[in-house]
This record gives structure tokens, sequence and C-alpha cells, in this order.
């Protein structure tokens, strides 16, 4: 049980190289071996998750043991809430892997889009599962390196123009990211993530401390693409294909960004109700304004973009809600309940804008365009998609019965038990409004019969494929509202939010390894 | 300024000659990476160095650059794996953990010794100085498409 805790980043990253080179020579090798590959990493998340056994895996790169009770060597810790997010990157890679097959053949050089996706599926994994601050800023490094490169895949103008915005804002991030590390570094001596709680722990709070947290929550939050730091999100996931950009969307803001974010929050600094507020604040800003850009949008991937932002700013202020209750002393389970709302947000998100953005993808895979004014029709001509998408956007707008429904209405919940009533308020408001950008999409692209053009008479449904990865996660959209009932919720999700609200628990379990 | 033909006689003997010697501190470089500063990545820019050297003063024409591009974007690839290969076999050997190091270590100082760290950085070193000759063949390859 110990040992599968390095393959979550050996497999992907040999999987990576055996493509590039392989691939060369045998024809369909990458598609196969990164299906495979993804099946595998799949079976390992969802092996730890139903194992029922949801203590912490340490394990020790290299055999390091600590001296002293001082670690030295890099550990990786498998945890609930890692697991949590494991199943969260495999469940998608190898959906978005399997849609692939048939849509890259829109683009050329398959063998470099399989070794770039599985090297960021390395990256993803490395992020989520390591326990050391500065292994965590390589692996994101080698997540977003890989993604920058697969957002300029098509190398037309537009996807240049957007992959290079991506690099120079990521650039600040990781220079901001990597400047805070060394601080923590420098103040703490060490960069051992439950190493550095117990002597924050133990330290009064310091000024350099809520410095390095406020360029954390600036870096990080570019990465996650948090309001006042979004700019780079709508033109890098438009651009992308649009496997890529159900990747990007679904997995890559959330893992890398958010997943970061509340992991050293909850478990490495100490929680303040300033910095609560604060991300509560930024979440809020995000999520309200998000779903204004978005309504205006004609390009479909961008109104998706935009929709990633707010929902983003949902998920915060679930978390961030159950940060200011925890640091206010206040009612354990209220804010148990508001971070499993954010939680239980952020897995539906990623099922159904991934959801959404593979029935783009197919919608361009037929017609060529992503603009909304020249579709119409399409829901006679491609049913599949149509069906899907109309999920899609239901669970997206909070439309009962689908996942969205119940992951918004428990955050409301928890905002109107915890006396947070404008944030209740305003998460119902976000929400109808985006059933009113959805109605929009569904009009224009599916249902809207005047304007049917000649180019759309003749398209068909698209590859078996494609409409294998997007009925799964149509699925999913209704089967992860069971998420819920108490037994599912007690082996998916709650050991995860005990992971977040047992902060000294993360210390603790190194110890007694 | 990379032109067809090469540089002069002269700069491509020297750069011949002294290529050489390059080539030879970067493998110092690499297999002392455990005894003295540097390593698979310094020795590994210095590899690349030496490569790059001999495609500017020699010019583009006698390369098939393709080919070249590819037969190091192979060998690249095959050092990774040799890396990881080596990392995942310390799970089956001694105490059976990733990134054991599971050969004898020797004895301090000597160049045979540290177990497996010298042979990670001669796998680093390949790696590092074939994707850097990549890289550069790839912006060269750019350029002669742009000015064709």
């Amino acid at each position: 049980m110990n040992h599968i805790v390095p393959f979550y980043i050996v497999l992907p990253l040999a999987a990576a190289f055996l493509i590039s080179i392989l691939g060369r020579f045998i024809k369909g090798f990458s598609k196969v071996t990164a299906g495979f590959i993804f099946f595998t990493l799949l079976c390992l998340s969802f092996f730890y998750i139903f194992s029922g056994d949801h203590s912490t895996i340490v394990y020790n790169i290299g055999g390091w043991e600590p001296v002293n009770n001082i670690p030295i060597g890099i550990y990786l810790i498998l945890d609930p809430f890692s697991g949590f997010m494991l199943c969260i990157i495999n469940t998608m890679a190898f959906l978005s892997a399997l849609y692939a097959v048939s849509y890259i053949s829109l683009y050329t050089g398959e063998n470099y889009f399989y070794t770039l996706l599985c090297i960021m599926v390395a990256g993803l994994n490395g992020v989520v599962v390591t326990g050391d601050l500065f292994n965590l800023y390589v692996f994101l490094e080698i997540t977003v390196i890989a993604s920058y490169a697969l957002v300029a895949f098509g190398t037309e103008k537009e996807e240049l123009e957007a992959s290079f915005k991506y690099q120079v804002l990521g650039g600040i991030a990781t220079t901001l990211i990597l400047f805070s590390i060394g601080m923590i570094y420098w103040y703490t001596k060490t960069l051992n993530i439950p190493d550095i709680a117990g002597i924050l722990n133990k330290s009064p709070d310091e000024k350099i401390v809520q410095f390095c947290q406020l360029m954390l929550i600036a870096g990080f939050g570019l990465k996650a693409a948090i309001m006042p730091f979004h700019g780079w999100l709508p033109d890098a996931h438009s651009s992308a294909p649009s496997s890529i950009s159900a990747m990007l969307s679904g997995v890559v803001i959330k893992a890398a960004g958010l997943y970061v974010i509340f992991r050293l929050f909850f478990n490495m600094f100490q929680l303040t109700y300033e910095i609560s507020i604060l991300i509560t604040a930024i979440g809020t800003l995000s999520m309200v304004v998000g779903v204004f850009l978005a309504i205006g949008q004609w390009d479909l991937k961008r109104l998706l973009a935009y929709h990633s932002i707010s929902q983003m700013g949902y998920v915060i202020i679930g978390v961030g809600m159950g940060m200011m209750i925890l640091a206010n002393n206040g009612n354990k389970a209220f804010a148990s309940l508001a971070i499993m709302g954010g939680l239980f947000h952020l897995i539906n998100h990623a099922v159904f804008k991934g959801l959404l953005f593979l029935n783009a993808g197919a919608i361009e895979y037929r017609l060529g365009t992503r603009d909304l004014n020249k579709m119409g029709g399409l829901f006679e001509k491609m049913p599949v998609t149509s069906a899907t998408s109309l999920t899609a956007s239901m669970a997206i707008s909070g439309i009962p019965p689908f996942n969205g429904f119940f992951s918004k209405l428990v955050i409301i919940i928890a905002a109107v038990l915890a006396k947070y009533y404008i944030l209740a308020a305003l998460a119902v408001f976000v929400s109808i409004i985006t059933l009113a950008s959805f109605m929009k999409f569904q009009r224009y692209a599916f249902f809207n019969r005047k304007s049917i053009k000649k180019a759309v008479n003749e398209v068909k449904d698209v590859p078996f494929l494609m409409k294998f990865s997007m009925i799964v996660l149509a699925v999913l959209c209704l089967a992860l509202s069971l998420i819920l009932i108490p037994g599912i919720r007690d082996t998916i999700l709650q050991p995860a939010v005990d992971v977040l609200m047992g902060k000294n628990d993360y210390y603790i379990n190194l110890l007694n390894m | 300024m990379i032109t067809m033909k090469g540089m002069s006689p002269i700069v491509k003997k020297v750069s011949q000659l002294i290529s050489a010697i390059i080539f030879l501190y970067g493998i110092y470089i690499i297999v002392h990476g455990h005894l003295t500063p540097g390593g698979g990545f310094a020795g590994g820019a210095v590899l690349s160095g030496a490569f790059i050297f001999l495609v500017l003063a020699f010019g583009t024409d006698v390369l098939n650059l393709r080919r070249e591009e590819e037969e190091a974007s192979v060998i690249e690839g095959l050092a990774i794996l040799i890396f990881v290969l080596m990392a995942t076999i310390g799970l089956f050997i001694g105490i059976r953990v990733f990134f054991n190091n599971y050969l004898p270590k020797g004895q301090i100082g000597e160049l045979i010794s540290a177990g497996v760290i010298p042979l990670y950085n001669i796998a680093v070193g390949i790696e590092v100085g074939a994707a850097l000759f990549t890289i550069f063949l790839a912006l060269v390859i750019y350029k002669e498409e742009i000015s064709k």
C-alpha cells in the first residue's frame, strides 16, 4: 500500500518519454499508452479512496528517516484530501485522453500532444502528493510549462498570443511563489510542509509570515485565476485544444492553484481572521464579476472560460467561510459544512465544466467555429452533444437533481447558518445569471432553428470515443449528487474535509510515522 | 551569424580541436558531480556547447538538421527513461524505497563512490546536453524555414 505513492508521478513521466521515443516508430502507440496509463492511475487513485483506510501515508524518498524528529529529504504525503484531488485529476485526464483520440485529428503532432499531456498529469499528481515546499514549486513548474506548450498547440496567431500572455503572468506568479518560499525557508530553516507547520505553530504571528501569506495568495491566485489575477485565463482556456481546455479548466486551476492555497493556509499557516476575510473577499469578487463578464461573450469557449472564474469563486467562498468560522472559533459543524460545500463544488465543477469544454470541442470539430452566432439547430444534427451539454448546463446553473444544485445548496445553507446572509444572497443571484447565460448558449447553439446555416445541415454527430467521454461525464453530473448520501459522503468527502479541519493532525502524522 | 556554408577553414579547424576539449571538460564535470561543484546539469550544458560550437563553425549545410534533431530528441527521452528506471529499481533492492541508493557507497572522495549518484549525474548530463542541443537545432530549423 505504501509503495503506490511514487507511482502517481513515475507512471505518467515514464509514459511521456516512452511516447516521445516509441511513438515515432509505432503508429497509434501514443494513444494506447496514454489511455492505458491514465486508466491505471485512475484505478490507483480510487484504490486509495475506497480502501476504507483513511490514514495518512508518509513516504520518505530515498529512505531518509528523520533525525531527532527533524525531517531531512523529500517526503511524499498521501492523505484523503490528496486522494480526493488525485481522483479528479486522473479521471479527467483519462476522459480527455480518450476524447483526444479522434479530436486530435484537427491538429498535427499527436505524439507531442500526448507527451505533454502525460507530463502535465505527472506535474499535477506531484503537486498534490508532495509534502515538500520546494518540490511543490518544481512540480508546479512542470505542470505550467507543459500547459504553456499545450495552449500554443495550434500555433496560430491567436494561440501564440494567448500562450505568451499566460507565460508572462505565469512567470510573475512563479517569481512571487519562489520568493515567498525562500522567505519561509529563511524564517523556519526547513522546507518540509508539516515541519514548517510545527515551527509556525510555536512562534507568534510575525510580520514576515503575513508577507509570505500575501505573496502566496497572489502567486497561487494567479495560477487559480481568481478575480484580480484572472487576465490570462479567458485567452488561454479558449485557445487551447478542447480536450486540454477541459483539463486546464477542470483540473489545473484547481490542483495547481486552489489545492495549494487550501493546503498551505489550513495545514501550514496559522489561520488568521484577516487572511480568511481576504480570501473570501477575492472569492466573492471573482464569483460576481466573472459571471457578468461571461454573459456578454459570443465566443463559446470564452464564455465557458469566464464561467470558470465565477465558479471558482463559489469554491473559494465555501472554503473561505469555513476559514472565517474556524478563525473566529465559531461553530465547528458550520465550518465543516461550508468547507464540504466548497470541496463538493470543486469536484462538480471539474465534471461539468470539463463536459462543457468537450461539447464546445465537439461543435468545433464538426462546424469549425466557436462563434455562437454561426451555430443553430444543432439539436437534431448532434443529439448526443446536445443532450450532454443540456445536462452540463443545468448542472452548472444549479437545477435539481444535478450535482451543481446540491453543492450550491450546501454552500448557501452553510452561509445562512453562519449568518453570512450577503454571501448567501450573492450566491443565489450569481446562480440565476449563470442560468441566463447558459440559456443563451443552449438557444443559440442548439435550438435556434430560424438561423440554420447551410453548413449546419451537413453535420453529423462526433465519433464514438468523443461521445463516450461526454456521456460518461454527463452520467457523472447526475451520479455525483449521490455523494451527499451519508455513507458515500463519509468515504469521499468527509475525510478530505477532516484533513483541512484538523490542522494539527498534518503535523502530528509526520512525527508518529 | 550562421551561413549555409560555414566559416573559413581556419575557424573550422580550430573549432574542431577546441570542441573536443570542451567535450572532455563536460564529461569531467559530469563524472565528478558528486565530488566537486557542478554535476549533471552544468556538465550537460557544456556538452551541448561543444556541439553548438561545431554547428556554428561549419554552418548548416553539413548537417541533416531534421535527422539530427530527431536523434538528439530520442537520446534525450532515453536518458530520462534511464533515470526513471534507475530510481524505480530502488523499489526492488535493499530497503525497497523509491530513489534508494542501492549500490555500495565506496570511499569518500574516490571517483567511484557515492553509489548510484554518479549514474544519475551521467543520465542528467546526457539529458541536458541533448535537450539544449535540440532546442538550438529547433531554433536553427525555424530560421532556415523563415528565410526560405
